[in-house]
Formats: C-alpha cells, sequence, structure tokens
C-alpha cells in the first residue's frame, strides 16, 4: 500500500518534470534561434527550409558595427589587400567598408541614460522609502498610491505634453531630458521597493545608534543604508532593465544624439534589404546583459515584478 | 547638517520625488487633459489654440473606427490573459511539485518576461516569416499547413501578437501563482487527508481560492499592461494588416504624431488613462488583500 502511494508521487513528479522541461525547451527555442542566426550568412538565414546547422560566419556582426558600400570589380581589384579579417570578409561579397555603423552610439546612449536614470531613480527612492517606512506622513497611503499610479499611465497617454515641454525646454532628444524622464517613470517602482526592504531592517538597530550618540543622519547613513544593500541593488537593477528596455518614450523624443538602442535596432534591417544576421547580432548584443541581470536577480524577481506586493 | 530634526528630514526626503512626479507626470497630465478640450496641433505652433468644449469626446465615442480598436484591444486583452493564466497556473501546479532540477528550469522559463517588447517584437517578425521562419517550420512538422504567413495573413495576425504576448507573459503569471502555492501551509493538506476529502475535492476547496488572491493580482496586472500595449505590436504588426491589430494605444500614437491631431489625441489619451486609472485602483485593493493575508 505504502510503496504504491510513493511509486504514484515518483510518477507525478516525473510527469511534471517533464512538461516543464517541455515548455522550458519550447519557450528557449526563440532565444536560441536569434543567437543561433547572428552567426550564420545571409543566404543562410532566409533558407528554406530554416537551417539548423550552418556555417559560422560573423557577417551579422560585422554588417552591424559598419557601413558600406557596392563597388564595381575593376575598382575592388585595385585596391590594396585587406588589412583584417572582418575587411577581407566583406570584399567577398564586393563591398567595401565606409565607416563604422551608428549602432555602437545607441548602445553607449542606453548604458548613459540607464545608468543614469537608475541611479536618480534609487537615490530618490531610497530617501523617500526610508521616510515613509519610519516617519509618521499625512495620507501616507493616499500619497504611495498616487506615487504608484503614475506607473500606470500610458507612456503615450503623456507624451504628448512631454513632447511639447521638451521642445519648450530644449530637452527633446538630449541625455538629461531622458535621464529625467525615466528616473519619473522608475522613481514609483524604487520607492514600492525599497520601501519594503527597508520595512525589513528593525527600527531597534537605529534605535540604539542614535542612543550611542549618532544623530538621525548619521543612523540611516552609517546603519540602514548598508543593511538595505542587497534591496537597493535588486531596485537598482529593476529599474535599470526598465530604462535599457524602454520604447515608446524613446521612439518619440529622440530621434539622433539621445537615441536608445530600441528604437534603432529594427532600422538595421532597412539599411542592407533583408540582413537578418546583422538584426539578431544587435539583438543579441542588447539582450546579453538582461539575460545576465536576470539569473543574478532570480531570488527577488517576484518582488520587483509586483511592486512589493508578493515577496514570497 | 546631521543636526536635522525628524520633521525636516522627512519633508527633505520625500519632497523632491513628489516634486519630480508632479513636473513629469501630473503637470503633463493636466496640460493633456486641458488640449483634450481644444483643437491644438502641435505641428503649427503659431496657430491660435480654440476651445472646442466636448467636441473631441463627442467625435471620439461616436466614431465605429475608435470602437473598433477598442474591440479589438479588449480581445488581445482578454485572449491572451486567458492563455496566460491557463498555462501559468498549469506550470505553476507542476513545478510546485519540486522534482529535480526545478529551479534550472523556472529560470530557463522566466527568461522571456525580462525582455524588452519592442526587441521582442522585431525578432519574433524573423520567426514569423512564412517561408524561412522557424514557427511555420514547427507548426508543419506536427499538421501540413503549409507556410504560415502569421504577420501578413488576416486571420493569423491577432494571433500572432497573442502568441508572442503569451510567450512572454506566461512566466508573470507562473511565477505569481507559485508563491500563492507556496504559501499554503502543508497541514491543511494532512487534515484534509485525514478527513478523506479527494485529490480533486482538495484542489478546488484548498488549492483554487488560497491561490485566487495572487492569480488576481497577476491578472489585473497583465491586463492594465496589455491595455497600455504599444512595443510588441508595433515592431511586429505595426496595427496591420489593414488595421486587425490595430490596438488602441497605436491608432492613438498615430493621430498624435502622424496626423498630429494633437486636441483629438489628447481626448483618447484621457479616455484611456481614466480606464487604466480605474484598473489601477482595483489593482492596490488586490494587493493590500494579498499582503494582509
Amino acid at each position: 500500500m505504502n510503496n504504491n502511494i510513493k511509486t504514484s508521487i515518483n510518477y507525478g513528479k516525473w510527469a511534471s518534470g517533464i512538461i516543464v522541461i517541455l515548455y522550458a525547451l519550447i519557450t528557449i527555442i526563440p532565444l536560441l534561434w536569434i543567437f543561433m542566426t547572428s552567426v550564420k550568412s545571409q543566404s543562410d538565414s532566409i533558407a528554406y527550409p530554416p537551417k539548423v546547422f550552418s556555417e559560422f560566419k560573423l557577417d551579422g556582426y560585422v554588417n552591424l558595427f559598419t557601413t558600406q558600400s557596392r563597388q564595381t570589380p575593376e575598382y575592388m581589384e585595385s585596391l590594396s589587400p585587406p588589412e583584417t579579417w572582418y575587411e577581407e570578409s566583406v570584399r567577398e561579397r564586393n563591398m567595401i567598408i565606409t565607416g563604422p555603423s551608428r549602432y555602437g552610439g545607441r548602445y553607449l546612449n542606453s548604458l548613459v541614460i540607464g545608468f543614469g536614470s537608475t541611479f536618480l531613480a534609487v537615490f530618490l527612492g531610497v530617501l523617500t522609502a526610508y521616510a515613509f517606512s519610519r516617519f509618521k506622513v499625512p495620507l501616507k497611503d493616499d500619497i504611495l498610491f498616487f506615487i504608484l499610479s503614475t506607473r500606470m499611465m500610458p507612456p503615450i497617454a503623456i507624451s504628448i505634453p512631454i513632447f511639447l515641454m521638451f521642445r519648450q525646454l530644449g530637452l527633446s532628444d538630449t541625455y538629461a531630458g531622458m535621464i529625467l524622464l525615466y528616473t519619473a517613470v522608475n522613481v514609483s517602482l524604487s520607492v514600492w521597493l525599497l520601501k519594503g526592504f527597508i520595512d525589513e531592517i528593525p527600527r531597534e538597530y537605529e534605535d540604539a545608534a542614535m542612543i550611542d550618540g549618532y544623530t538621525r543622519l548619521h543612523a540611516f547613513f552609517k546603519v540602514v543604508l548598508p543593511q538595505a544593500a542587497t534591496g537597493i541593488a535588486s531596485t537598482a537593477i529593476f529599474c535599470l532593465i526598465f530604462a535599457w528596455n524602454e520604447y515608446a518614450f524613446a521612439l518619440l523624443l529622440t530621434s539622433g544624439e539621445a537615441q536608445t538602442a530600441p528604437p534603432f535596432i529594427p532600422t538595421i534591417i532597412g539599411e542592407g534589404g533583408l540582413d537578418w544576421p546583422a538584426v539578431a547580432a544587435g539583438t543579441t548584443l542588447f539582450l546579453i546583459p538582461i539575460l545576465v541581470f536576470t539569473i543574478f536577480l532570480r531570488k527577488h524577481l517576484l518582488r520587483g515584478i509586483t511592486f512589493g506586493a508578493v515577496r514570497k | 547638517m546631521f543636526e536635522m530634526t525628524d520633521r525636516k528630514i522627512k519633508w527633505l526626503f520625500i519632497s523632491p520625488t513628489i516634486l519630480l512626479l508632479l513636473a513629469i507626470n501630473i503637470f503633463p497630465l493636466i496640460w493633456t487633459i486641458y488640449l483634450s478640450f481644444t483643437n491644438y496641433r502641435a505641428n503649427r505652433p503659431g496657430r491660435p489654440i480654440d476651445w472646442v468644449g466636448l467636441d473631441n469626446y463627442r467625435k471620439l465615442l461616436t466614431d465605429s473606427d475608435v470602437w473598433g480598436y477598442l474591440q479589438t484591444t479588449a480581445h488581445f486583452v482578454s485572449v491572451s490573459i486567458i492563455l496566460q493564466t491557463i498555462l501559468g497556473f498549469g506550470l505553476a501546479l507542476l513545478l510546485n511539485k519540486n522534482f529535480k532540477g526545478h529551479s534550472f528550469w523556472t529560470t530557463i522559463i522566466l527568461l522571456p518576461m525580462m525582455l524588452s517588447p519592442a526587441v521582442v517584437g522585431t525578432f519574433w517578425t524573423y520567426l514569423f516569416q512564412p517561408q524561412s521562419g522557424i514557427f511555420s517550420y514547427f507548426i508543419n512538422f506536427f499538421a501540413n499547413v503549409g507556410p504560415l504567413n502569421m504577420i501578413g495573413d488576416v486571420h493569423l495576425a491577432p494571433w500572432a501578437i497573442i502568441i508572442v504576448d503569451t510567450w512572454m507573459w506566461v512566466p508573470y503569471v507562473m511565477l505569481i501563482c507559485l508563491a500563492g502555492l507556496r504559501s499554503i501551509p502543508g497541514s491543511i493538506y494532512e487534515a484534509a487527508e485525514v478527513d478523506r476529502a479527494s485529490k480533486w475535492r482538495q484542489f478546488w476547496s484548498i488549492t483554487v481560492p488560497m491561490v485566487l488572491p495572487f492569480l488576481m493580482l497577476a491578472i489585473l496586472f497583465r491586463a492594465i499592461e496589455n491595455f497600455k500595449m504599444f512595443d510588441m505590436v508595433v515592431q511586429l504588426t505595426s496595427g496591420g494588416p489593414g488595421s486587425i491589430t490595430e490596438l488602441a494605444s497605436i491608432n492613438l500614437k498615430r493621430e498624435a504624431f502622424e496626423k498630429w491631431k494633437t486636441g483629438y489625441s489628447s481626448a483618447f489619451a484621457v479616455i484611456l488613462f481614466v480606464t487604466v486609472f480605474g484598473a489601477a485602483n482595483m489593482y492596490v485593493k488586490a494587493m493590500n488583500t494579498v499582503k494582509n493575508r
């Protein structure tokens, strides 16, 4: 009798394991496929039926980072031999490299705006969260709801006046404008998450420090901040991922100087006809940091995606 | 500086955040509401602004195209959420059996939800190619239906955006349901076992009611996010073919930044915002229910 129950439980475990693994494999195929496409040649990328095994080519990455122009065979012969492997691979297609592409710059913009807005959002967030966690604030719940509700606004709904406002203030297509905007969007998440983390730090720590002669601010910097380090780090990663992924505002408010990678990546297709390997290469380099961060965040993921409502 | 009173510190800590939100969220919102009563066009800054009262709202609410976009949005929101609930809750139940290596496979399943929706939309256009795309090939491997033009076909395009959205967000529902399942104390099941309640009975009278608040939270959040959906769908179908997948926010962007009907689209924005704000209110209530358990 006992044995029977045990084996049936084991069968259940086995079966659920197999179904979950199947789902996980199906879910990961699109990502793997994109990574694989980034190292295919252009003709392999549009082969029918789709090719699983193909020659390893870095054309996608070369095309992603360079601009090229097509030349006549006569002109190609008149050139001195190529100096680098990527020049060689480009010349095989009767093309020459005319300069770097804009991808690198867009990627850099994403980094600057992402880190800048994350720093500000976490800085403001940790101060506000501390005040809400430790002090009596009139209308506390209403203010907290107000802060959260700003996050629920459809970006397109406030983009019209923000567009007009940025045009007035000369903030259109600038780092400062985008950093300010992403800070405002992220600060709600930052306040809610950090309030949860700070709530979990016992007040007794600060009280003890203050009895020892610390002022409130000293206690905040020397006792609370170090205790909240993990919370601050995971909040920062969430803010960074949001800013990194954001598309709607970036599309409407930036065009050149401060354009981030998400509105730029789709335009890679247009530059070389149907250059899917280059798109895949751009996508791969853009997604890898997020994948790494997600694995780091695993423990606090649930908290982050529910604004701290579910803590486990 | 370190001698400040608690009262001063409190306001010093709170006010920068509030000021920032007032400047970048509330002020623009009030401006949108004001513009929604005018015929302003942002591409003609010099032109005088005329007050038109409720004209924009009247035009919007009597326009059958606008109702069509709202219907498309509602359809997209409801079907994708039903799929995500079934798959997400199902996977959570399976994962809760704690088989060997479940933590590794959970991490794999979670990856899509952290990606940039616009970039996801871009690379799925490649996967959805009728000839060279892996999606069509995969389906034909099991059922011989011929090349599937997921993005160009009127009947398939709505499913294209639903499939991609589901691929991205099943893990979200799954993760929250899993937290719900893990919050049920084992002793409840033991007591039910003593009372000889069947597994079926245990599922419906213990598991479902205990997970429900968590599931509601996930559904509500997904509903709000999908109601606002813009980036992934713009990249994948940009509303086409025709206007089959033209969601409300995609149409709003077209009216505001392509046709430059600023006043009219501001009214549209206000209608969308009021809807989302109502949902957000419910969201916070649901959150408090979950928290207070």
